[in-house]
C-alpha cells in the first residue's frame, strides 16, 4: 500500500535565489504521526505548504494517498484537514458558523456537534471567535480541519505561543485523531512535542533532512541518553575537551560558552570520575546537572546550534 | 474499499466514519453568502459608512444647498435730509421683505459697504435724488443696486410702459437634491464595490483565509460568486434606503422605473466589483490597498459629477470624464430617476460599464493570487 504521504527530492526556490527547501524526501505511512521537527527558517512551513498542495515545488514529486496534486486536486482535498500557521479566521462569525462554513465545503463532512464537543467546544459554540482565548482558537482551527472528516490532518506549528495546558488539551485531540485511524503530519521547534507526541520525526535543518527515525532512536543515536552539564572555575576550564572525552562512560562532549555537556551511558561512573578530575586539577565545580538526554541534545549535536537559536 | 490496513496493528477496529450528512452543489456558495452577510451586519462601522453616511451626505447637502426665497438684501442710508423719505419708500414697497436697510452716519456706512456689511449704500443728495454707492464686482451688490433703484423708481412714480405678470417656478426634478442623490447612489455604490469587495478581499489574504479556504475543497468560483452575490444584496438596500430618504424627506419625484433603476444598480454594483476585484489580486498589506483604491476613486469623486456637474470642466475634457464609469452610471442614474430614461436609450453609458467590469473581472481572475 502506498504511504499516505510521500514526496521525492522535493526543492523550493523563491524568486531564484533563497533556496527554501533542498532536495528532501519523505515517506509517512497511514496510521502515524510525523513531525518535522527543526528550528524557525528551517523551511518547515514551506514544505508542509508543498505537501498540502498550497505552493508549488520547484521541482520533486508529491503523492498523497497514492495521487497527485496535477490531477486529483479537489479529491484530495476532501480527504485532508489543514490548520495553518497563524489564520486569523474571521472574529465576527461565531464558533458554530464558522465551523458550519467549512463543513459545507466539504461533501461527507461530520456533524459540527460532534467536532464541538471533541474540541472541547461546546460552551463556546455561539461566542464570536474574536472573544476566544489563544487555546481556543487554536482549537478551532484544528475543529475546522476536522470538520471535513479528513485521513490526513496537516499542522503546521499547532501549539506555537500555547499555554502548557492548552497544548495537553491540543496533544489530546491529536492523538484522538491517530487512533481512530487518521494519519498526521505536524511541524514544531517544541522538542516535547515532537517527542511525545511523533511516531516518527525528522529534524530539519536549512531545507534538509539531517536525521530521521522515532524520538527514541535518534537519542539512541547520541550513544548515551544521560547528559551530565557542568561549568568549572577558569583555572581548569582552560584544558581542552579531550580531557573529558577521556572520562569513563562519556560518549560525546560538547563545550557551550563555558558549560560543558557530556553524553554519558552511565552517569553513576562518569560523575565520580570527573569531581576526581577537577580535584585532580585544583579546580573547583561550579554547576552540576545530569539529565536525561532529549531531542534538543540531538539537535545540538547535528547542528552545534540550539532549536530556538535565532 | 476492501484492502487490508497494514498499519496501524489492527490492536483497535476502525470506526467506521459513517459520513452523518451530504452536502449539495450549492453548500458552500450559501454559506459563504451567508457568512458574509452576517459579518457586515455585525460591523457598525460598516453600516454606518454603507447606510448612513449618504443619507447623513444628502442630508446636510439638500439642507445647505435647498432652495430658499432670494436672498435679503441689507443696505444703509446715509444720515441727511432726504434718508428717511428713502426709508419710507422701501419700507411701503411691495419687496420690503427683501430689502432691510437702515439710516446710520456716512462713515459708518461706507465702513460697512466696505466689509461686505451692506451690499450697496445710498446717499440722499437732499433735492430728492439718490446717489448710489455699490460694488460691481460683487453679484450680490449688483443685485441689490437693481433691486433698490427699482423700488425707489416706482415708489417715485415710475410708470411701466409694458404690463408683466411673473409666476415663480420651485419644481422637485430641477432642483440641487435632485442633482445630488443620484450622484451619491453612484459615489456610494463605487465605494462599497470598491471597498467592499478590494479591501475584504485583501484582508482576507493577510489574514491567510483565503489560503486557508483554497485548502479546502471549496470552489474558487462559488467563493467569488459569493462575494458579487452579496454586493447586489447590499446594492439592494442601499439604494432602496436613499431613494426612500429622498422621497420621503425632500419630496423627490422618481420619474424611472424601479426595475430599471435596480438594474443600473446591479451593473454598477458588479462594474465597480470588478474593478475592486483587480485593485486586490495581488496587493498581500491592506495599507497598499488601500492607497491604491483611492488613487483609483479621486479622480472619479471630482469628475465624474457627483456633486456638481462636470459641465463645469474644459469642454475638451468632457469625452475623457465621460468614459470614467462612474460618470456613466452617475449619468444612467440622473437620466432614469429624473427624466425616466430606459435603458435602452443608454447604450452608450451601458458599453462603458460593461466594458470596465468586464475588462477589470477578465484581468482580475488571470492575476489573482489565492495565497
Amino acid at each position: 500500500m502506498a504511504p499516505a504521504i510521500e514526496c521525492r527530492d522535493l526543492r523550493k526556490t523563491y524568486e531564484g535565489k533563497v533556496e527554501a527547501v533542498r532536495g528532501l524526501n519523505l515517506a509517512i505511512e497511514t496510521g502515524e504521526c510525523f513531525g518535522l521537527l527543526g528550528p524557525n527558517g528551517a523551511g518547515k512551513t514551506t514544505t508542509i505548504e508543498i505537501l498540502e498542495g498550497l505552493s508549488q515545488p520547484t521541482s520533486g514529486e508529491v503523492t498523497i494517498l497514492g495521487q497527485s496534486w496535477k490531477t486529483h486536486d479537489r479529491e484530495l482535498r476532501e480527504q485532508l484537514g489543514i490548520s495553518l500557521q497563524e489564520t486569523r479566521l474571521s472574529e465576527k462569525l461565531s464558533v458554530r458558523e464558522t465551523i458550519e462554513l467549512f463543513a459545507s465545503f466539504y461533501e461527507h463532512p461530520r456533524s459540527s456537534d460532534e467536532v464541538l464537543e471533541k474540541l472541547q467546544l461546546t460552551e463556546k459554540a455561539d461566542s464570536w471567535v474574536g472573544k476566544l482565548s489563544g487555546g481556543q482558537r487554536q482549537r478551532l482551527a484544528v475543529a475546522t480541519a476536522l470538520v471535513g472528516n479528513p485521513k490526513i490532518l496537516f499542522l503546521d506549528e499547532p501549539t506555537t505561543g500555547l499555554d502548557p495546558q492548552s497544548r495537553r488539551q491540543l496533544w489530546e485531540i491529536i492523538r484522538a485523531f491517530q487512533r481512530a485511524g487518521g494519519t498526521v503530519l505536524l511541524t514544531t521547534h517544541y522538542m516535547d512535542e515532537a517527542e511525545r507526541l511523533c511516531d516518527r520525526l525528522a529534524i530539519v535543518d536549512h531545507g534538509q533532512i539531517i536525521a530521521e527515525g522515532s524520538p527514541s532512536d535518534l537519542i539512541d543515536r547520541l550513544g548515551g541518553h544521560h547528559v551530565v552539564e557542568f561549568s568549572v572555575t577558569e583555572k581548569v576550564n582552560g584544558h581542552s575537551v579531550d580531557h573529558w572525552r577521556a572520562l569513563p562512560g562519556v560518549e560525546g562532549v560538547r563545550d557551550d560558552d563555558g558549560v560543558c555537556s557530556l553524553t554519558v551511558r552511565e552517569p553513576h561512573l562518569t560523575i565520580p570520575a570527573l569531581l576526581e578530575a577537577v580535584g585532580q586539577r585544583g579546580g573547583e565545580l561550579l554547576h552540576l546537572t545530569t539529565r536525561q538526554a532529549s531531542l534538543e541534545d540531538v539537535f545540538v549535536n547535528l547542528t552545534g546550534r540550539h532549536l530556538r537559536e535565532e | 474499499m476492501t484492502v487490508a490496513q497494514q498499519t496501524p496493528p489492527a490492536e483497535m477496529p476502525k470506526p467506521a466514519p459513517a459520513p452523518q450528512r451530504t452536502n449539495g452543489r450549492w453548500a458552500g456558495f450559501n454559506h459563504l453568502l451567508k457568512a458574509r452577510m452576517l459579518e457586515l451586519k455585525r460591523e457598525p462601522e460598516v453600516v454606518f459608512w454603507v447606510f448612513g453616511f449618504p443619507i447623513l451626505l444628502a442630508l446636510g447637502l439638500g439642507i445647505a444647498f435647498r432652495n430658499k426665497p432670494a436672498d435679503v438684501t441689507s443696505i444703509a442710508i446715509v444720515q441727511s435730509p432726504g434718508a428717511d423719505d428713502a426709508l419710507a419708500m422701501i419700507q411701503h414697497s411691495s419687496r420690503s421683505s427683501t430689502i432691510r436697510a437702515q439710516i446710520l452716519d456716512r462713515d459708518a456706512a461706507l465702513l460697512g459697504l466696505r466689509l461686505g456689511k451692506f451690499d450697496m449704500v445710498v446717499v440722499p443728495d437732499g433735492k430728492g435724488g439718490f446717489e448710489y454707492r455699490y460694488d460691481p464686482a460683487r453679484p450680490e451688490s449688483v443685485l441689490s443696486h437693481a433691486e433698490v433703484d427699482d423700488v425707489l423708481q416706482a415708489a417715485g412714480g415710475r410708470k411701466d410702459p409694458v404690463a408683466t405678470t411673473t409666476v415663480t417656478s420651485s419644481e422637485p426634478g430641477s432642483r440641487y437634491i435632485d442633482f445630488l442623490v443620484p450622484g451619491l447612489l453612484g459615489m456610494n455604490l463605487m465605494n462599497s464595490g470598491m471597498w467592499g469587495v478590494g479591501f475584504s478581499l485583501v484582508d482576507m489574504r493577510q489574514r491567510k483565509l483565503l489560503k486557508r479556504f483554497v485548502g479546502t475543497p471549496m470552489r474558487r468560483s462559488d467563493f467569488l460568486l459569493a462575494v458579487m452575490s452579496s454586493r447586489i444584496l447590499l446594492m439592494i438596500v442601499e439604494v432602496g434606503l436613499l431613494l426612500a430618504f429622498g422621497v420621503l424627506f425632500f419630496h423627490m419625484r422618481v420619474l424611472g422605473s424601479f426595475a430599471t433603476i435596480a438594474l443600473w444598480g446591479a451593473i454598477g454594483s458588479l462594474s465597480f466589483g470588478g474593478l475592486g476585484l483587480l485593485t486586490a489580486s495581488r496587493a498581500q498589506k491592506i495599507e497598499s490597498v488601500s492607497g491604491l483604491i483611492n488613487l483609483i476613486m479621486m479622480p472619479m469623486w471630482i469628475f465624474s459629477g457627483v456633486f456638481f456637474s462636470y459641465e463645469r470642466f474644459p469642454a475638451v475634457l468632457h469625452p475623457f470624464i465621460k468614459l470614467l464609469p462612474l460618470t456613466a452610471l452617475n449619468d444612467a442614474l440622473r437620466a432614469t430617476i429624473n427624466e425616466g430614461a430606459t435603458l435602452a436609450s443608454q447604450t452608450g453609458r451601458l458599453a462603458v460599464l460593461l466594458v470596465w467590469g468586464g475588462v477589470s473581472f477578465i484581468l482580475a481572475l488571470k492575476w489573482f493570487r489565492w495565497t
